[in-house]
């Protein structure tokens, strides 16, 4: 038997696009969640309410330092005993955009922090209302500024995906796997879903780097 | 709570492989940082490519990809089986080194030209220059950077449960919740303290390192790089 078949590599090739394709989903609908949900902690931790900011600190600092694997579990198999039954995709949706929503937010608290003062003054000068103040001229300065780290954390989550195969998500890794049990043969599943990170993650933390440069030029 | 006598012994059984593969997935990061990120800045093209297609290749693919080719396609390919644990270490060692190559590469050229100009002023050779002058300036902006990097690693050795190394959190998922259910809560409350505990550890560590290494080139640690460390989203 040859170390490395190519009928076989391609005939396993449409089944991890496929599972690609699950992966992608994940990623995109973790991202939309730590996206928004970072930048709402980011906001309401500006104003700085008492108890409030450090229980946001606090959730922060203990999502952030614990492995996104036992969050999942987490999530799995605790929360039915609450009532509450999700499926598996839900699931990682969940954890990941949960625990990628804490690094988020602290990337768009160091964007708010450098917009200047004088920013928040003008606007109080011109007596603009709160919402006006955050949508009209702080954020539209903040954002920009940080989108090339939002970019960078949105790949880390694409290849934290596989992860989710521990609560049987079927997604590249999961698939490659369940397809090397069937046939014994696991060095061309596992290759080409190690490929198919490379091919998508490289290009995209590429430009990514073209981003940054051009915000720093 | 009734079991909470034992459920904490089992969790603790767990913690032995835990820190084994952090303290050596962290030496090995620390080698493969220095050894590839100091390759991105040779004078010679070939070692330059060589150590980029590294740092690239491992940071483009996803770490579950890597820990699973190294445990079941390396040993088809070369016939030797890795003891679970250890190739978990050469994963975590191989994937964060990537990452940490990057943070060296940075950390070196952020150090200001004319430190080099003073070195050649001084005649001392490209090695000493490096060794005596560039690296303990540069080390200090590295390890806010690396403290980040090592938290990382620390949640990744989670990740070696899906190839069977009775870390915590296989201790947890395959011996604890089977056996005792009604606790589930409680167990993996437990889990995410000993990582939160294990994590403010590494921190504590690194701060003190800040301390000395900042110190000994008559600096304070500086929270700028602290703060950039988590914003940039490098890794």
């Amino acid at each position: 038997m040859p170390a490395w078949d190519w009928g076989y590599a391609f005939e396993v090739l449409p089944q991890l696009l496929r599972a690609l394709l699950v992966t992608l989903e994940i990623t995109l609908l973790g991202s939309v969640l730590a996206l928004v949900l970072g930048l709402v902690v980011a906001v309401v931790r500006q104003a700085r309410i008492p108890v409030l900011d450090q229980v946001l600190w606090a959730l922060v600092e203990f999502v952030r330092s614990t492995p996104l694997l036992v969050q999942v579990f987490f999530l799995y198999f605790a929360l039915p005993r609450f009532g509450i039954t999700l499926s598996a995709l839900t699931v990682g949706v969940l954890g990941l955009g949960l625990h990628y929503a804490t690094y988020t937010s602290e990337v768009y608290r160091a964007g708010i922090e450098a917009v200047p003062r004088g920013q928040w003054e003008a606007a109080a000068a011109l007596s603009l209302p709160r919402s006006r103040t955050w949508t009209g001229v702080i954020l539209p300065q903040a954002i920009p500024r940080v989108l090339p780290a939002l970019g960078n954390y949105v790949i880390s989550m694409f290849k934290e995906v596989p992860l989710l195969l521990a609560i049987s998500v079927v997604e590249v890794v999961n698939k490659a796997q369940e397809i090397g049990s069937q046939t014994f043969r696991f060095t061309e599943p596992f290759t080409i879903a190690g490929l198919l990170f490379l091919v998508l993650s490289y290009p995209a933390s590429v430009l990514v780097r073209r981003l940054e440069r051009r915000r720093a030029a | 709570m009734d079991n909470l006598p034992r459920i904490v012994p089992v969790l603790l059984q767990g913690l032995p492989p835990t820190v084994i593969a952090t303290v050596g997935g962290i030496a090995l990061t620390v080698l493969l940082s220095f050894l590839a990120g100091l390759a991105l800045l040779s004078p010679r093209r070939w070692v330059r490519a060589l150590s980029r297609v590294y740092v690239e290749g491992f940071r483009g693919t996803s770490e579950v990809v890597q820990l699973f080719w190294i445990y079941f396609v390396l040993p088809l390919l070369v016939g030797v089986q890795l003891v679970p644990l250890f190739a978990g270490v050469l994963v975590l060692g191989l994937n964060h080194g990537a990452y940490g190559a990057e943070i060296v590469r940075g950390a070196v050229r952020s150090v200001p030209r004319a430190q080099y100009e003073a070195c050649v002023a001084l005649s001392l050779s490209p090695a000493q220059r490096m060794r005596r002058v560039i690296l303990p300036q540069a080390v200090v902006e590295m390890l806010p950077s690396f403290n980040n990097l090592f938290i990382q690693l620390l949640k990744s050795t989670s990740i070696l449960s899906l190839i069977t190394v009775a870390e915590v959190t296989q201790r947890g998922r395959a011996v604890l919740v089977p056996a005792f259910g009604d606790d589930i809560v409680l167990i993996f409350t437990l889990m995410l303290l000993i990582y939160l505990v294990l994590s403010v550890l590494i921190t504590a560590g690194m701060r003190f390192l800040e301390r000395t290494a900042a110190g000994r080139v008559g600096r304070r640690p500086s929270r700028a790089a602290r703060v950039a460390a988590v914003t940039t989203g490098a890794r």
